[in-house]
């Protein structure tokens, strides 16, 4: 288990880091964490000839709030950082729920929030939550720069848009709305595992208490963050009651198609599916009802 | 002698080493001009082997040697099986297949090492095993122990009729009589599956030749290394003086790292011979998957006969053993699995039909517990369905089935591991049971708690489950204990250490005998240069076999510090005592000499030794039990099973453990913490899963699931002593104990949360998945 032969590349810019990838294209693999990228090498699936390590570019480790109120996270900030930052927890509770559920502690001090959703992990809590809150992604090449929605990101298991020379540089979180509801419900093996089937929601109530907006997004049921669409139209302008959130969880089956592994079936996948979905919008939704959230 | 060391609870003397990284394992041996090793392990779990071509991988830049089974030409030879079939058991079959250092002719499991390279870095040498060009043409694999025997199956080895690889029955009583007047008989069958062991240090070996000092000094994770010392050099045709085998701190054993020979083993060391260059070998988790060995697969089909007051009137046990592709560790396992289906229960009358069954898959040796789980599990299901089927509370059948207090020895007329016939040294199960009755508040939670939880819909659920554990099994083992001149004691002794504790409760026994501090009790163990008779660390043995022997010898270096301190005090030995690291005379404090002078005085520079008498204050003894000591106790558990999404937690964990004399509480609750962690494992974790093709699916810690901290709950732990009348230090095994009984107690538990009628577990381990087909009703995936 020791990664095959490469070159070694170590910028101490963003633009530095881009001239590197431009002229290696293919050939190059950019280094985060490592905490996927190198067990990958270590057991030879991947084989790049030259790694650029983004390690030295503090200027991609940050936190912000922008005037509008849209969080913005740097591509290398750490998961320990995120999991411990207020203005997560304030601006995407949704966030700062899901990070303590990925990986261990000891990855997380090194893994990267960039990383999670280059890497495009259909397991990963990150790219999913990006799509549920409707975040943007920064990307950036020596050819120039392109903000890129969440929702259009992802083309399937492990990849994405980003182009072998371009490089995510930037996470937007738009603010929520009020009245807003979220929660995460997931069923993994071990605690520190991918879930078997996790979930994501995000729900708006308007002035009548009725349904505004929901949003459903599963991971690790198909090749990417998949959005339960019809489910959650079901929700729309409705008044919200165990039986309704009830059938619309049921209802999202039709819109899944995971497959089977060695820990789990296609039928306990898509029970699970039913299961967790409706403990989100029951959790999303009386959140959402709290008096609380009425002022954000 | 009042103790004031034994049963301590003393921090241990290797600890800061271990924990400051000051502690020597394989892979921190380096040594000038060392070449690094890989191995191209077949992909294949069964195939033709019709050429290697190295010519590819000898080009490479950095590579210095690579060999085939051809290229050892008459060194090649399958290893010498380890431990050879009970001649004591009339009408046993055996067919003797054991593993070879590389392959010849034909693959017979995935991962089986085919060639060897030796290059400047490990990173070339896996470079270059992808030079390699292997003509095999795969042939069909079995995998699964009842396919193996149908007629049709393919051979693992072709000259044998069947993949049979032994047959035996045990029988005690008369089974077949007693079933016919039996107010009930249960009948079901059980499958357990296979796993690893884990231990968080792989395998690793260098081994070094100098050729002027003509001496070959090998550093090996074996649990074994005077064994491995004494096979080397037979092998090698080296005097046994010549070989020099170090376990150094080893990560963790578990029993696979008793396996001998293992193919890396023999091939290191005669690639160095050859090459006369040191060469290191790291097995990385990867081929540990497939080149260390693993077990528990077997199938059982059980038979319990009762009275209908819940009395066992005998048992009927037949089944299959997975050996994998070779048996080279005899019939160790299954004859475990026989002894401990019998448990602490009196059962008079025992049937038990054996199959061992060669398979494409990994072989399999004893894994902590090693046999012992399967046993329980198969007894405690069983008891478990008959309470239920009789309506007999589960704790109370139990009861009603212990051997009494006053039995003991006593004799189960089978034969066991050690192919004696199964005596249990001493034993007293019900206080052991009713303790942890008691502990878990059984009467309450069935009574007031459960019900309550199930009108809201919660799944909680208990266990409670008693098993035996034979431990401390001979031949023997040694230890030289040596007062020197600073007054510190040296202690060694040959069975090897992998983080049980040995360099404090070894301590603390020598410093109990000589009253020195335990801190100046210095043990070196596993290094045939130090101490070289001995077999090794295995079936929980060290606090009984290797403690024993060091209390032996101690207690003569007490009796020469004695004798030499009445002299030179002129004062009879009964007036003195040892402490403080000096002899005194009782009453008079200021009368006193220090040992590390009698050290001195015993080893003088000038003057006589009188003749008949030694220099030193030191002594060698050994300690061979006459049989096993055999330990138990009773686990319980409260389990709650969430019924939608089938994720399990366990919230209360209790174990009763009785293993003797207990010499350190600390040691022996750090033993059990990390048998129950195994246990729970191999409960709902662990589970090896090969596909039609013999291929692993899960070799990797992503897939092959390892409980880790945040799956363990809080083990409480209480102690009972019922001492083994087998040995002085009274003590009894407790290696194993943890991980026992933890299949049979989970699958209860798990079972009792789920509470539905008719829904019995039979198998091991669970899993969610499974969980849900059995309470769901999911039909199994095409
Ligand atoms: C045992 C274990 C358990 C885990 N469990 C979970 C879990 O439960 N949930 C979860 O979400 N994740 C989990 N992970 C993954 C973890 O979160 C990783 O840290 C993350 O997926 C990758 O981040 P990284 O910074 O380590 O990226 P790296 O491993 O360095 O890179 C991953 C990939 O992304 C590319 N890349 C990285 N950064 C950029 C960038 N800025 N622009 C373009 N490409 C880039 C790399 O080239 C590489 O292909 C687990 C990992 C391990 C080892």
């Amino acid at each position: 288990m020791k990664p095959a032969p490469f070159e070694y590349i170590a910028p101490t810019t963003v633009e530095e880091a881009l001239g590197h990838l431009a002229e290696y294209g293919y050939d190059a693999k950019i280094l985060a964490g490592g905490q996927s990228l190198i067990p990958m090498m270590n057991f030879r699936l991947a084989q790049p000839s030259v790694l650029v390590d983004l390690n030295k570019l503090a200027e991609l480790s940050f936190i912000r709030s922008e005037k509008d109120g849209e969080l913005r996270i740097g591509a290398m900030t750490r998961h320990f950082q995120v999991e411990r930052d207020d203005l997560v927890a304030e601006h995407a509770p949704l966030i700062h729920e899901a990070m303590p559920k990925i990986a261990t502690p000891q990855i997380r001090s090194r893994g990267t929030f960039g990383g999670s959703i280059a890497h495009a992990d259909p397991a990963a809590e990150l790219t999913t939550i990006c799509v549920a809150l409707d975040g943007r992604f920064r990307c950036q090449s020596a050819r120039g720069e392109r903000w890129v929605p969440a929702q259009d990101f992802f083309l399937g298991m492990f990849t994405s848009v980003l182009e072998p020379d371009e490089m995510l540089v930037e996470i937007a979180i738009p603010p929520m709305a009020p009245r807003t509801g979220w929660a995460l419900e997931e069923a993994a093996r071990r605690a520190h595992d991918f879930a078997l089937v996790g979930v994501g929601a995000v729900v708006t109530l308007d002035a009548k208490d009725c349904c505004e907006r929901a949003r459903l997004v599963f991971f690790s049921v198909g090749d990417g963050p998949v959005e339960a669409v019809k489910a959650t139209e079901m929700l729309i302008g409705k008044e919200v009651s165990p039986d309704l959130i009830r059938a619309a969880a049921e209802a999202v089956t039709d819109e899944l198609d995971p497959s089977a592994d060695i820990h789990a079936s296609v039928q306990y996948r898509l029970h699970l599916a039913r299961v967790l979905a409706r403990r989100a919008l029951e959790k999303a939704f009386a959140r959402a009802a709290a008096p609380g959230t009425q002022a954000a | 002698m009042m103790a004031k060391l034994i049963g301590k609870r003393i921090t241990r003397n290797e600890d800061p080493r271990l924990l400051t990284g000051q502690a020597l394992f394989v892979d921190d041996v380096e040594l000038p001009g060392m070449l690094h090793a890989a191995f191209l392990r077949s992909e294949y779990a069964h195939a033709k082997l019709k050429g290697i071509d190295l010519s590819a991988a000898l080009e490479r830049p950095g590579v210095v040697a690579a060999f085939t089974a051809e290229d050892m030409g008459d060194d090649w030879a399958p290893g010498p099986p380890l431990v050879i079939p009970p001649p004591t058991i009339e009408d046993v079959e055996f067919y003797t297949r054991t593993q070879v250092p590389l392959v010849k002719d034909k693959v017979r499991h995935a991962g089986e090492p085919l060639a060897i390279v030796i290059a400047d870095s490990r990173y070339i040498a896996e470079d270059a095993l992808d030079d390699i060009v292997v003509d095999l043409e795969p042939l069909d694999v079995v995998t699964n122990i009842e396919r193996a025997l149908e007629p049709d199956s393919p051979l693992v080895h072709d000259d044998l009729e069947s993949n049979l690889a032994a047959h035996l029955v045990q029988e005690k009583g008369d089974y077949a009589a007693i079933r016919e007047s039996a107010d009930k008989v249960i009948k079901r069958r059980i499958v357990i599956e296979r796993g690893i062991a884990g231990a968080m240090e792989n395998r690793g070996i260098v081994a070094s030749w100098d050729n002027k000092q003509q001496q070959l000094t090998v550093w090996d994770t074996t649990q074994s290394p005077i064994p491995i010392r004494n096979g080397l050099a037979s092998m090698f045709g080296l005097s046994e003086h010549q070989v020099r085998v170090i376990a150094p701190f080893v990560g963790g054993g578990f029993g696979p790292k008793i396996m001998m020979f293992y193919p890396e083993e023999v091939l290191l060391t005669w690639s160095t011979l050859k090459m006369g260059k040191p060469i290191k070998w790291i097995e990385d988790r990867r081929e540990n998957f497939y080149a260390t060995t693993q077990e528990r697969g077997q199938i059982h089909d059980v038979e319990l006969a009762l009275t209908n007051d819940g009395r066992i009137l005998g048992m009927r046990d037949d089944f299959l053993h997975d050996t994998g592709a070779y048996d080279p560790y005899g019939l160790t396992i299954p004859l475990n699995t026989q002894c401990h289906a019998l448990g602490p229960y009196d059962i008079p009358n025992f049937s038990s039909d054996l199959k061992v069954v060669f398979t494409n898959k990994t072989l399999t040796t004893p894994v902590r517990g090693a046999g012992r789980p399967q046993g329980v599990f198969v007894i405690e299901r069983m008891l478990d369905i008959a309470a239920k089927e009789l309506g007999i509370d589960r704790a109370e059948i139990r009861k009603r089935n212990y051997l009494p207090r006053d039995v003991f020895p006593y004799d189960n007329l089978i034969i066991d591991q050690a192919f004696s016939s199964f005596v249990i040294d001493s034993g007293d199960y019900l206080p052991a049971m009713e303790k942890a009755l008691k502990l878990i508040d059984y009467e309450k939670f069935t009574q007031e708690e459960q019900p309550k939880l199930r009108e809201e819909g919660r799944r909680v659920g208990i266990g409670v489950v008693s098993f035996i554990e034979t431990t401390g099994v001979g031949p023997y083992e040694g230890a030289r204990v040596t007062i020197e001149s600073s007054g510190k004691v040296n202690t060694a002794t040959g069975v090897g250490t992998q983080g049980q504790g040995h360099f404090t409760t070894f301590a603390q026994i020598v410093a109990e005998q000589l009253g020195v501090d335990v801190r100046d009790v210095h043990l070196v163990t596993g290094d045939t240069a130090q101490f070289h008779w001995g077999t090794g660390t295995f079936a929980s043995r060290g606090a009984v076999v290797a403690a024993n022997a060091v209390n032996a010898a101690a207690s003569i270096v007490r009796g020469k510090v004695l004798k030499l301190a009445s002299e030179l005090l002129d004062t009879p030995e009964e007036e003195l005592e040892l402490e403080d690291g000096v002899v005194r005379v009782a009453d008079i404090p200021t009368q006193f000499i220090s040992l590390g002078d009698l050290a001195q005085r015993s080893n003088p520079l000038r003057g006589a030794v009188e003749p008949g008498t030694e220099p030193g204050l030191e002594a060698t003894a050994y300690f061979g039990p006459k049989y096993g000591a055999t330990a138990f106790g009773t686990h319980a558990m409260i389990v709650e099973v969430d019924p939608e999404t089938m994720m399990v937690e366990i919230k209360r964990y209790i174990v009763v453990e009785d293993c003797g004399t207990v010499l350190n509480p600390l040691i022996v609750e750090g033993q059990l913490h990390g048998g129950v962690a195994l246990g729970i494992g191999n409960s709902f974790y662990e589970k090896l899963v090969f596909d039609d093709n013999g291929q692993l699916l899960n070799a990797s810690f992503a897939d092959y699931l390892i409980p880790t901290a945040a799956e363990i709950p809080t083990i409480e732990i209480a102690h009972q002593v019922t001492p083994s009348p087998l040995n002085p230090l009274g003590s009894k095994g407790v290696g194993e104990a943890g991980a026992i009984p933890v299949p049979a107690l989970f699958a209860q538990a798990v079972e009792n949360a789920l509470g539905v009628d008719g829904l019995e577990i039979l198998e091991s381990p669970l899993s969610p998945q499974r969980l849900f087909e059995l309470f769901h009703g999911e039909e199994k995936d095409a």
